[in-house]
């Protein structure tokens, strides 16, 4: 997208961040897979690769955070290029953050093959994470591609990615109701399930800021959310 | 700029909405309607339509040649002392055409006065560099003129510096310094509306911050153009923005837009360094 500015050093740095973008993309998309490997097969070696491997997003973030102050005090960029460089600082942060909701999600992952989990439950929170991962993988593609049709679909699919969370945390209510015993694995899976929803709130974000960076302008549409019922207490049969 | 091919700007709501002005509570100062321009056979302006609004600062912008700086020497009839030149249409100036025949053009340039690129100060005192232009046009006594005299270098943000030293000849200032003597001069015969032809660029950071400065200050009473080759002086001292092209006008709108979300991809092109 850059590459036809008189001053060729300009296009070279605006590519330099598009790069380091997108390889903090990449490692996000493989941590945050390698998060959801570590819960289905109960793999506590990949759990630890991905909590050392965060470092090296975090590390990722601070290249460009550096790399735009830089463009922001000597090149002065403006209109699609300064929108380039404000939405390549916000998509590092939610990049940021994903990568520790898959942290956080290996973490607990480790403690979780020591507890009684249900396998149903387990297999929800992977079903749950498939959808974040695709469209985690769909967000960065349209990024890439400066695709808007592309994050305006990501960006519809946010609606479905509640309705499994919040059929999830229904059925973990459930599970606790009925074994006690459960209580510890399960509220390890709910803390999971929520990090995950969360990290598909930022995909959403990304989703928002490809349409700015290209256009200017925002997706608005008022969400269609039933979140009242995440705070149901009679949800159990 | 071609959209995207996507249903998605149809559910789209301009981020720059904040940026959006109310044009219609603004009065239009200047309204110009389908001007053209000519040197001799050669169009330089093509079917300009503009407004440029009372008490706010309007910049145009634009490559060399694109006729930024032939539109505003015809806001003051600057080509009025060269033969062969000529423009048509209507340049209206409080409901009066100021590009009429009869128009007196003395008194329209005390109205709309004219800061150049290069400071232009008389060979005179600096004190009077300012008088002379209030005597062209008035007769005070003394005291009076020596007010007046220190209202505008008070107004140029220059007296704190020159008080002391009013005899001295306006040429022994600063570029700076001269620079705004000559914005003193333009408003010490009260005009209305200040052109600005490029003002900063023979002059250091520090004195282009000091005029841009007093451009803001200025605003409060008078009505500001300034043409500038710098997008950044563009961008920090305008309400309003023009970008010029070929004789033609592009784009015009609040500045904030023009520089964060500009319609054209031509103005886009030549604000973020990619003409050519």
């Amino acid at each position: 997208m850059p590459s036809d500015h008189i001053l060729k050093r300009f296009d070279e740095e605006l590519e330099r961040l598009n790069a380091t973008i997108n390889e903090m993309g990449g490692l996000t998309e493989s941590q945050f897979a390698k998060a959801l490997t570590a819960v289905r097969e109960r793999d506590t070696q990949i759990a630890e690769e991905v909590i050392v491997d965060d470092a090296r997003v975090d590390a990722l973030d601070t290249a460009v955070q550096e790399q735009t102050v830089k463009l922001l005090a000597l090149r002065q960029p403006m209109a699609n290029d300064l929108r380039m460089v404000l939405s390549s600082i916000k998509v590092a942060a939610a990049l940021e953050r994903i990568a520790d909701y898959a942290k956080n999600t290996a973490k607990r992952s480790i403690v979780m093959t020591q507890g009684t989990a249900p396998a149903s439950a387990v297999s929800g929170i992977d079903r749950l994470g498939k959808l974040v991962r695709t469209a985690l993988k769909d967000v960065l593609d349209a990024f890439a591609d400066d695709d808007v049709s592309k994050a305006y679909d990501v960006w519809n699919r946010d609606e479905e990615i509640d309705q499994v969370y919040t059929g999830l945390f229904r059925e973990l209510l459930t599970y606790m109701m009925e074994d006690p015993r459960t209580i510890t694995a399960c509220t390890h899976l709910l803390f999971m399930a929520k990090n995950i929803e969360r990290a598909g709130d930022h995909v959403t974000n990304i989703a928002e800021l490809v349409s700015f960076r290209s256009t200017g302008q925002n997706f608005a549409e008022a969400r269609r959310k039933g979140s009242g019922e995440l705070y149901a207490t009679d949800a159990a049969p | 700029m071609s959209m995207p091919s996507t249903d998605a700007p149809s559910v789209a709501v301009p981020v720059a909405a904040h940026a959006k002005v109310d044009v219609s509570k603004l009065t239009a100062k200047i309204s110009i309607k389908n001007l053209e321009f000519f040197y001799g056979d050669s169009r330089a302006l093509k079917g300009i339509n503009l407004s440029l609004y009372a008490n706010k600062a309007t910049a145009f912008i634009g490559p060399s040649g694109c006729g930024k700086s032939t539109l505003l020497r015809i806001l003051n009839r600057m080509y009025d002392l060269y033969p062969g030149q000529r423009a048509t249409g209507e340049v209206m100036f409080d409901g009066d055409n100021l590009l009429r025949e009869d128009q007196d053009i003395n008194l329209l340039r005390a109205r709309i006065g004219m800061v150049f690129q290069k400071p232009t100060p008389f060979p005179m005192t600096i004190y009077e560099n300012i008088a002379f232009g209030i005597r062209l046009y008035e007769n005070l006594p003394k005291s009076e003129l020596d007010g007046r005299v220190e209202h505008a270098l008070r107004r140029g943000a220059l007296w704190d510096e020159v008080k002391d030293k009013l005899g001295a000849s306006g040429l022994s200032l600063s570029g700076g310094q001269q620079q705004r003597l000559c914005i003193a001069r333009t408003v010490a015969v009260k005009p209305e509306v200040i052109l600005f032809d490029e003002p900063c660029s023979a002059l250091d950071p520090i004195s282009t911050s000091k005029i841009e400065e007093l451009i803001d200050e200025l605003k409060q009473d008078y009505t500001i153009v300034i043409v500038t080759h710098n997008m950044q002086q563009a961008a920090r001292v305008s309400d309003f923005t023009t970008f010029m092209y070929l004789g033609e006008m592009i784009e015009f709108g609040p500045t904030a837009t023009v520089f964060t979300t500009p319609t054209d991809k031509r103005t886009q092109a030549y604000i973020t360094g990619r003409f050519g």
